[in-house]
This record gives C-alpha cells, sequence and structure tokens, in this order.
C-alpha cells in the first residue's frame, strides 16, 4: 500500500535531531567554516557520548550470534538514518561529516569477520573519540577504482602496502588525531584488473602510513580531508577485509561486493544534500514572509512573479530528490536490490541541491552573498554532494547501463 | 509506514488497465489522432472496464469501490499511457461524476449518478478554463448570477471535452462580485439549455483525436438547484487538486511512453558502427528521463495520497502538476531529438507524445481522477 508517512519512530527521531542541530550545529556553523582544520571538539564530544551508547547497542548486536524466533519488526534502518542526515545537514554538513565513525567502520561492520569487529569496533564504544576513514581515491583513480594503483605485497605474516591516497573524509582524525584506523583499497595483483583490488584495515600508528596534506576546501570545511602516503606500511596478515584470493582476470565478484557499499551509501549523501537544500528554502521563505513576500500557487503564469517561480521549482525539485531517497532506503531496508535507484537518487539530489542553494543566493540579493548569513556556505557546501561518492556523471552512467542492460564494455 | 509498494487492488488495476493500453489503445491511437475521430467500438470496449461506476456508490447504480486518488492516478498513468486523447475520452464524465460523489446533494446525485452507471457510454464533461492568457481559478470571468430561484450564467469557455454530445456539463463560474477563487462554484447545466451555445469544433496542436469545444453562455438561466452542492455549494480548490494530480498522472503516462520509445529506438539505431545507445550524449539524456518520469510519479503518488489522506494539498497537487507538466515537454522532446530527422515524421510516434505533452501546462481542470 503506498503511503508516504515515515513511522512514528523516524518522526521521534527526526525532531529530536532537528532540536540538537538547531541548538548546537547551526551557531557553531560559521565558526568552524571560516577556521578551517580548527576541530569542533565540544560538539564532537557531545556527538561521541550519544554514539558510544548507540554503537555498544549495534557492537553487541552485530557481533552476538542471531536470536531465534522473535518476529522481526519490518526493518526502516536505512529510512531512519536518511532523515537524521538529513536534519544533521539541515544543521550542518560540515559538522556532521565530523561525527566520529565513519566509512571505514561501516566497511568494518558490513564485511569483517567476528575477530576484525571485535579488534576494530569495540574502541568505538568506549574511551575518546575515534574514526575509521575510508581511503579508495589517488591522483589518478577517482570515479575509475579499477584504475588504482596503491599496492599491496605479501611479505611473510604481513601484508606491505605502498601508495598515496587523496580526499579521504575524516583520515587525519583517524589516524592522526585518535585511536582510529583506515580502511585502504590497494591492488593485491595489477594484471588481475578489478579482481585483484581488496581492502587493508591500517591501525593508527602503523609505521610507514604518514598524512602529508590536509585539504583546503570549497566547502565542508569543518570536515577534514586529508592525502595520505604508505611507503612499506606492514600490516598483519588477518587485516584484509574478505578473502585475499585474487579470482581469474575476467571475474569481478570481489570488486562487484566492494561496490556494492556505494549502494547503501549513495543514497545516505542523497540525503545530506537534501538537508542542505531544505535549510536554504526553509530560510528563503522565512526571510519572504518577513518581507510581506508571499508566494501564490496556483495561479496563471502571466501572473506568477519570477521569484513565485523559481521558489516553486525549487521546493519541486527537493521533494523530488527526497521520496526517490526515500525509495532507495525504502528498498535497501527489504534488503530489494537498489543500484538503479540509488543512483538516481543521488544524481537527482546532486542536481536539485546546485539548483537550490545557488538559486537561494541569487534570490537573497546582496544577503545570500554575505558570509554574515548561511546562505552562500550552503551552496558552498552543497555542491560536495555533487561529488563525493560518485560524481552526478558517474551516476548517469550507472543509471544508463540499467536502464539499457548494457555492460560497461558496451557504454563507456 | 512509509512503502512504495501497490496493493494487490491497485497491482490489479494497474494490470487490467495496462493490458488495455497496449491491445486497445496502442494499435488505433494514430489513426485517431490523424482522422481526428475516436471510433465508437473503442469508446464501448473502455467503458467495459467499468472504471468510473466502479467508484459510484452502490444505491446509486455503482459497483461501490471507495474513491481512492492514489489508485486514480495509477490507472490514469496507464491510460495516457496508451493515449492521451483517448484517455481523456474514457475519463471525461468523471469531471462529473466524481464531483458529485464529493459534494452532490442527495436529488443531484439520484438525478445523475444511475445515468453513468448504464451498460453503455453516457458522455459528460466540464467546462473550466477560458479562452484568456491570464487564465487561472481566482480569476475566473464566467458568471453565474443570483436572481430570484435561478442563476444566470455568462461567460466563454474552451476546451471543453465532448460538449457536443455531453449529457451534462459542469460549469464553473464566480458567483461572487468580490472575485476570488472561494466565490467560484460549479453549475449542472444540462444538454440542450437555453443561452448554452457549442461552438465549431476546437483545432489543437495536441489530443487532435478528441472532440473539445468553446461554450459560450449568454443568460444561461439554470435553477437554483443545479449548483453543485446546493446552497452548500462545493469546495472548488479541492475539485481542482484531485484535477491536477490526474493530469500529473497522466503526463507521467505519457513520458514514460516517449521514455521508453526512446530507449528502444536508440539501442536499434545503429550510427558509426554502434548503436547511438552507446554513446553518452543519448544514453545520458536516457538516463535523466528515466530519473524523471520515476520523480515525477512519486511527487504525484505523494500529491494523490495526501488527498486520500485528507491532508493539505493545495501546494503539493500544484506543485506536482507544474513539475509533471515541465518533464513531460522535456521528456517528449528529448525522445523526438533521439530520433532525430525521424522523430519529426509521422510514422514515428514522439511527435505526437510532444504535442500531447505540450498540453499539460494549459490543462487545468481537464480530466479528474
Amino acid at each position: 500500500m503506498i503511503d508516504f508517512e515515515i513511522s512514528e519512530n523516524i518522526a521521534n527521531m527526526k525532531n529530536m535531531v532537528h532540536m540538537l542541530a538547531e541548538n548546537m550545529m547551526r551557531p557553531a556553523a560559521r565558526k568552524y567554516d571560516e577556521e578551517e582544520h580548527q576541530k569542533p571538539l565540544d560538539f564532537i564530544n557531545m556527538m561521541w557520548e550519544d554514539s558510544k551508547r548507540r554503537n555498544r547497542a549495534r557492537f553487541e548486536a552485530s557481533t552476538k550470534p542471531k536470536q531465534e524466533g522473535k518476529p522481526e519488526k519490518p526493518a526502516e534502518n536505512s529510512v531512519m538514518f536518511a532523515n537524521v542526515i538529513e536534519e544533521l545537514s539541515w544543521g550542518d554538513c560540515g559538522l556532521y561529516l565530523c561525527i566520529p565513525g565513519g566509512l571505514g567502520v561501516a566497511a568494518v561492520e558490513a564485511v569483517g569477520t567476528s575477530d576484525q569487529k571485535e579488534r576494530f569496533l569495540r574502541r568505538f564504544t568506549e574511551g575518546e573519540p575515534k574514526w575509521g576513514a575510508m581511503a579508495i581515491t589517488e591522483a589518478n583513480a577517482g570515479s575509475d577504482t579499477a584504475a588504482i594503483t596503491a599496492t599491496a605485497a605479501r611479505d611473510g605474516d604481513h601484508w606491505v602496502l605502498n601508495g598515496e591516497k587523496i580526499f579521504v573524509t575524516s583520515g587525519k582524525a583517524a589516524v592522526q588525531d585518535s585511536e582510529g584506523f583506515v580502511v585502504v583499497w590497494a591492488t593485491l595483483d595489477r594484471s588481475a584488473g578489478r579482481a585483484g583490488i581488496k581492502s587493508f584495515i591500517v591501525e593508527h600508528g602503523t609505521p610507514g602510513m604518514t598524512v602529508t596534506k590536509l585539504e583546503k576546501k570549497l566547502g565542508i570545511r569543518a570536515s577534514d580531508t586529508c592525502t595520505i602516503v604508505f611507503e612499506d606500511c606492514r600490516i598483519p596478515l588477518d587485516n584484509i577485509l574478505g578473502s585475499s584470493e585474487v579470482q581469474k582476470k575476467d571475474s569481478t565478484s570481489g570488486f562487484k561486493g566492494v561496490m556494492a557499499t556505494f549502494d547503501a551509501t549513495r543514497p545516505m549523501v542523497a540525503a545530506s544534500a537534501i538537508g542542505i537544500g531544505r535549510a536554504a528554502i526553509d530560510f528563503v521563505k522565512e526571510e519572504f514572509e518577513k518581507q510581506g513576500v508571499q508566494i501564490r500557487y496556483g495561479i496563471s503564469p502571466y501572473r506568477m512573479t519570477a521569484v513565485e517561480r523559481d521558489v516553486q521549482q525549487m521546493e519541486a525539485n527537493l521533494q523530488a530528490a527526497r521520496l526517490l531517497t526515500w525509495r532507495a532506503c525504502w528498498m535497501m531496508d527489504r534488503r530489494m536490490r537498489n543500484n538503479l535507484e540509488a543512483s538516481m537518487a543521488k544524481a537527482k539530489a546532486g542536481l536539485a541541491i546546485t539548483l537550490v542553494t545557488q538559486k537561494a543566493v541569487e534570490l537573497m540579493g546582496p544577503l545570500g552573498y554575505s558570509r554574515e548569513l548561511l546562505l552562500e556556505k550552503w551552496m558552498r557546501d552543497g555542491k560536495i554532494n555533487d561529488l563525493f561518492e560518485g560524481t552526478g556523471q558517474i551516476n548517469m552512467l550507472i543509471i544508463a547501463r540499467r536502464i539499457l542492460e548494457y555492460t560497461r564494455e558496451q557504454l563507456k | 509506514m512509509l512503502s512504495f509498494e501497490l496493493s494487490d487492488d491497485q497491482r490489479m488495476i494497474y494490470e487490467t488497465v495496462r493490458k488495455f493500453a497496449l491491445n486497445e489503445m496502442r494499435p488505433i491511437y494514430r489513426e485517431c489522432d490523424e482522422g481526428g475521430k475516436i471510433p465508437p467500438e473503442f469508446i464501448s470496449k473502455a467503458w467495459e472496464l467499468f472504471l468510473i461506476p466502479n467508484n459510484v456508490p452502490e444505491a446509486y447504480g455503482g459497483v461501490g469501490e471507495p474513491r481512492s486518488a492514489v489508485t486514480g492516478a495509477i490507472l490514469a498513468e496507464e491510460l495516457a499511457y496508451g493515449d492521451f486523447s483517448l484517455a481523456v475520452c474514457m475519463l471525461c464524465p468523471a469531471s462529473v461524476v466524481y464531483p458529485l460523489i464529493e459534494f452532490g446533494t442527495e436529488d443531484q446525485k439520484q438525478k445523475y449518478l444511475p445515468l453513468f452507471c448504464e451498460e453503455s457510454f453516457k458522455p459528460a464533461s466540464a467546462a473550466f478554463m477560458e479562452p484568456r492568457i491570464d487564465f487561472d481559478l481566482p480569476s475566473m470571468q464566467t458568471k453565474a448570477a443570483a436572481e430570484g430561484g435561478s442563476y444566470v450564467i455568462n461567460g466563454e469557455k474552451c476546451l471543453v471535452p465532448l460538449a457536443a454530445d455531453a449529457e451534462v456539463i459542469l460549469v464553473y463560474a464566480q458567483t461572487d462580485a468580490s472575485a476570488d477563487a472561494k466565490g467560484v462554484q460549479a453549475f449542472l447545466v444540462d444538454k440542450g439549455t437555453a443561452g448554452m451555445e457549442i461552438s465549431e469544433r476546437e483545432k489543437n496542436m495536441g489530443l487532435k483525436a478528441l472532440d473539445t469545444r468553446k461554450v459560450i453562455f449568454k443568460d444561461c438561466r439554470v435553477p437554483k438547484e443545479s449548483r453543485l452542492g446546493g446552497e452548500a455549494g462545493c469546495n472548488v480548490s479541492k475539485l481542482l487538486n484531485y484535477s491536477f494530480v490526474g493530469l500529473a498522472a497522466m503526463a507521467v503516462g505519457v513520458s514514460k511512453a516517449a521514455f521508453e520509445y526512446a530507449r528502444d529506438y536508440a539501442k536499434e539505431r545503429v550510427a558509426f558502427g554502434e548503436p547511438i545507445a552507446s554513446r553518452q550524449a543519448i544514453a545520458f539524456m536516457l538516463a535523466e528521463m528515466a530519473i524523471e518520469v520515476d520523480a515525477t510519479r512519486l511527487l504525484t503518488w505523494e500529491a494523490a495520497w495526501r488527498l486520500d489522506k485528507g491532508l493539505e494539498s493545495d501546494r503539493e497537487a500544484y506543485l506536482a502538476k507544474q513539475y509533471a507538466a515541465e518533464k513531460v515537454l522535456m521528456i517528449t522532446d528529448r525522445a523526438v531529438q533521439v530520433l532525430g530527422g525521424h522523430g519529426y515524421i509521422r510514422e514515428h510516434p514522439v511527435e505526437l507524445w510532444l504535442r500531447n505533452g505540450r498540453g499539460f501546462a494549459t490543462f487545468d481542470g481537464l480530466v479528474t481522477i
């Protein structure tokens, strides 16, 4: 039965997170944009206290054998996450990306062995804030992850990693500022192509791993994005995620597994974009109301002002992106394959956020351009959502291949 | 709880209507467009689906299924996927029947509803739009003035489908001199009422299979009882919201037809030794079309769902329709573009879909669900 009402559970959580976003994130948003590379410690510590408690429950659930016989409630984790992320990003996207944890944690949680979970995830239930970063991108391998050149080679009881990773979100936080780790994509056998690519967990403080550069960015400046160099970096054999076996050349099953995580993360990036877009629309509408500018619905284009047309387009585009995102999440919660829908949500949200935030700056005149308000910041922050976890174009390519039923050789 | 799944009933209706669209509408729609005619055999076959009587209460001869805007949107999308002109023709009586179910007085329901639950199709229609560039609901120029025991209607309507044969036309008119949307009411005007003049058939860019007329009212006097809902009247904004959602759903149907055709063509058509779909310039156009078909459908369903839940829907229904009107034009235009010069030739359907698609920005109140 078609239903657009989020559950009471999600609605309550959404309200709670919204209050946090309004009271704790908005007031700090500008400061950590202007003071790039400063850590928002108050916010991080506050979020850590809360996430430790949640992580404990999650950790126990993920390491304990499943109880049988209990009827499960319909899953809504993804829809829940999407709504939480929308609220946090409404508060501030840069701060949201600083929250301890990270994509590396999600990767270990998804494919790690129980021993790996014990070794790498237990720490997220206790002590000081920690991060688990994900290092995929290289200078010459962005969306084309198959072109990765970082290598892993076996030497006795160790893997030896060599290479350079860029654009690692929370990389510095994970390997320098906390007792965290980073999950690194590297190839065991370049001649095996995509099948040779595996991911490895590198503990903070491992000799041979160095943060060499902290990026200065257009937006999301509260979040650290860094370069990490691996030089004869030795890690234990059992720090590989998944199997170490390299399949024969034309098999990409291992690689597909790695790529499947994007089906889970892309709707979340879309949700973040929607949060920023909503912040911009909320602001514009409130400001118009103060100025006595009314947005009328249902009138002739002849009578409509350009401003009304713009606001209506912003609202419709944002809502369209939100519904596509919810659909992708809803499918994920039902374990339906959502590769196409996840890319649709991501591509649409990227376009919508760009339109919405750029229009919002325009509509507010000099106010929009001023750093005294947050509109210009939202435009800069929002753009990241059309870039990371796959650019808009890569997602269009995935969508095109899916609707045409083409392989990557048939549609390059 | 959030769900994107059709109910069993909706799935059944979807499948029935889709089959009808493919088997009964697709084979004849080009001929209908060229000839400007809809065969009576088609209309009878379409009536056998009993789509409209299905929602009429049993007391008035219907099946008594409660009306759902979401189900209506699913159904309207598939019909328009078959053909837009034929779909409007099929659903035309709904523009009288549904407002009657929603707001009609007992007498009005008893007088009219059984007529539309009979074995054979009875044309009926609504007269909403006016031939002016600045037409919208708040500025309705057709007036209905109360005079003694009757209303006197004056004004000009356009794009009234099946007006020439309609048993009854629901005419929207301003009743209040202070003139805003709240003053607009609807009147049941029977066929042949003096002062209602049905003009020559209109010539439009699209919708060519459908007979549409200008209808002119010159001191057209109707009894007080013909005001929809009697003294209480009706909520025209609410009726219009159903129409917005219906049109949005039909725009999705036209979009889907154009997208699928262009996609299949791009895989067949070879240039420089490869199907043109294997080039990003074409593939990305198709990808954007696919996203927007889904995006428009979800916005439409959400607005429909709000109507069904009785939630405030003025903004959502309007935005869904506006968004759909913009996207159906983009998608049908791209479909022509993907076919290149062939898209311009009337042997392919895409030019027809572009002509029909252009109309959605205009068609207020044309259909309801």
